[in-house]
């Protein structure tokens, strides 16, 4: 009697999870589809869902359409986000050391240092930043934009790392030591295995939010060192038939972020919640 | 996490005896720590530092000569100024209204995908997506394939059903900008609030089942208060991201139409208007509404971690 419709209720909570996730995903699924339409029909009302395919859209972003080419704001956007990440890596590393694996005293307070320079307000920095990138000629320079991303992203690293490293039993780390194996050795052989993937899904955390960045870069950058965002800026007010090239551009420049952030899917709201969810 | 809470003690029983050897072996201690604390110094807290000293300056970059000390003026302008306090309101109103939806939308979505059902796996890929595509990719998406009058895709189903053709971005620019915003942080809320509920005890909800308490009463009882905290947690680190916000409002309308929020109203009133005096106090005052903010996610976020440490 009871379990016919339990059975029926189950199923329908199922669709209905189903339901929602193709309508959150549905936006996506049209810039995907739209910009292998061609220009005329991506402009249709009512949408052409059937309207051949085409590259078009993607060659027109590539630039071979004539239009300023996209590949110097994507080179400038992966040294921007790789450098970075992995200076924040270098630095974040030690730290998180210190803070868990031979504690310093009072490591609480330092992990809370860190966390509360996360929730100051990239604005409040913005304007000396400025003033101090022009006076010493680093303004629409890549290297300015590097140290800037690490200093965004060291935070988050570094409290990641902190509880990644701290699942590392210090009874190991103590039999290792008294077996007389030195610090690097320990570092290689004990500490690297346990804490790798959490790592790994630190750095793909910090690269999507480098790459994404807007603000810093739009300010700081002009034509050398324009960003991948930045570069996206350009489409904001519409120019004619253009809906194929967006979605093109679009979806090109967020494919790295949707490939990393499925990579470290399982560690993302660890990161994005700064280590205080597990 | 054992060692963690132990390690401190063994940690600071020798500094007690203030020997040379002891304090050299603090400092060795201390020493992988300090590069990454030097850094964030010098690159978070000494610009601020700036920012603070600046506001206090009439300071126009067009007339750089004409800089002088001028107290709290700029504050008084500030918060006297109609578009200034205007942008204060907007902020306000962006962030508790997409930080409100998002948390709603997100919890009722984690609790959907809290079950087994065939798919799971898939359906919690698909929900992931909308947060991580680029933020300004996401709002030309909004701005040009959705909300576009002529060709938007809203439009073009509403002409399915013989609905209105509004022009969304004109007719409600601030509610357009929130719900692109909700649509990107509604799966950050669902990721936390779903960790929240991965986290609850099984046993004591079987054992609220044997004593014959429904669905409902164990929402209500068990489940809410266990993602209390969880809640806050989605509901300060949101605000903190979303106060923030210069993307969405610069792509979809340009700060028009009534729609600059704080970080839009300092990056304007610098970079068009060269009014550094202004933007820098402008700032100041975001970074005094995020410390309020602020100070509530630090305690909740300890909270949990002790929580953790303890469990542990």
């Amino acid at each position: 009697m009871s379990a016919a419709p339990s059975a029926v209720r189950r199923h329908g909570l199922g669709l209905l999870a189903w339901l929602a996730g193709i309508v959150f995903f549905l936006p996506i699924a049209w810039m995907a589809l739209t910009s292998f339409h061609s220009e005329a029909d991506a402009a249709t009302n009512p949408p052409s869902f059937t309207a051949p395919l085409t590259l078009d859209g993607y060659r027109e972003f590539f630039g071979t359409g004539g239009g300023a080419s996209p590949w110097p704001a994507l080179i400038n956007s992966a040294v921007a986000s790789v450098v970075s990440t992995l200076l924040v890596l270098l630095l974040a590393l030690p730290a998180a050391y210190a803070l868990s694996i031979r504690p310093v005293k009072k490591w609480t307070d330092v992990l809370f240092f860190f966390l509360s320079t996360k929730m100051l307000p990239a604005v409040a920095g913005l304007l000396p930043i400025y003033l101090f990138a022009k006076n010493a000629g680093l303004l629409d320079n890549i290297w300015l934009l590097v140290v800037l991303y690490t200093s965004m992203n060291l935070p988050i690293a570094v409290w990641m790392m902190q509880s990644f490293l701290a699942e590392v039993p210090v009874a190991v780390i103590e039999a290792a030591r008294v077996d007389g194996a030195r610090l690097p050795v320990i570092l290689a052989r004990v500490v690297a295995p346990i804490a790798l993937p959490g790592i790994a899904a630190t750095a793909l955390i910090c690269f999507i939010f480098s790459w994404n960045e807007l603000l810093f870069a739009r300010v700081l950058t002009g034509v050398v060192a324009e960003t991948a965002p930045v570069f996206l800026t350009g489409f904001i007010t519409s120019q004619g038939l253009f809906l194929a090239k967006v979605c093109a551009a679009s979806l090109v420049i967020s494919l790295p972020v949707l490939a990393a952030g499925f990579a470290a899917q399982d560690k993302l709201v660890q990161g994005l919640s700064l280590g205080a969810v597990k | 996490m054992t060692a963690t809470t132990t390690a401190p003690v063994a940690a600071s029983a020798p500094s007690g005896t203030r020997q040379p050897s002891a304090r050299l072996r603090a400092w060795v201690t201390r020493a992988p720590l300090l590069p990454a604390l030097v850094f964030m110094i010098i690159v978070t807290q000494l610009p601020f530092v700036a920012t603070l000293v600046i506001s206090f300056f009439d300071w126009n970059a067009l007339y750089p000569k004409a800089r002088h000390f001028t107290g709290l003026d700029n504050y008084r302008q500030v918060l006297t100024d109609g578009t200034l306090r205007h942008s204060v309101w907007t902020t306000v109103l962006l962030t508790v209204a997409v930080v409100l939806a998002s948390l709603v939308l997100g919890l009722l979505l984690a609790l959907l995908l809290d079950r087994p059902f065939r798919g799971r796996g898939l359906v919690r890929t698909l929900l992931i997506a909308p947060f991580l595509v680029v933020p300004v990719a996401a709002a030309l998406l909004w701005k040009h394939v959705l909300y576009n009058p002529e060709y938007g895709l809203f439009n073009g189903l509403l002409h399915y059903v013989g609905g209105p053709q509004p022009d969304w971005v004109s007719n409600t620019p601030l509610l357009a900008v929130e719900a692109s915003l909700v649509w990107q942080w509604t799966p950050f809320m669902m990721l936390i609030l779903l960790a929240g509920l991965q986290s609850r005890d099984p046993e004591q909800i079987e054992a609220a089942r044997v004593d014959g308490a429904g669905n409902w009463q164990i929402f209500v009882h068990l489940t809410l208060p266990h993602l209390r905290r969880y809640l806050e947690l989605g509901a300060l680190l949101g605000s903190i991201y979303i106060v923030q916000n210069f993307d969405a409002v610069f792509t979809i309308t340009s700060g028009g139409l009534g729609t600059a929020n704080l970080p839009y109203t300092v990056y304007q009133s610098f970079y068009q208007a060269h009014e550094n005096g202004l933007a820098s106090a402008a700032g100041v005052l975001v970074v005094i509404g995020s410390i309020v903010i602020a100070t509530f996610a630090l305690r909740v976020v300890s909270s949990l971690f002790r929580e953790e440490v303890s469990r542990a």
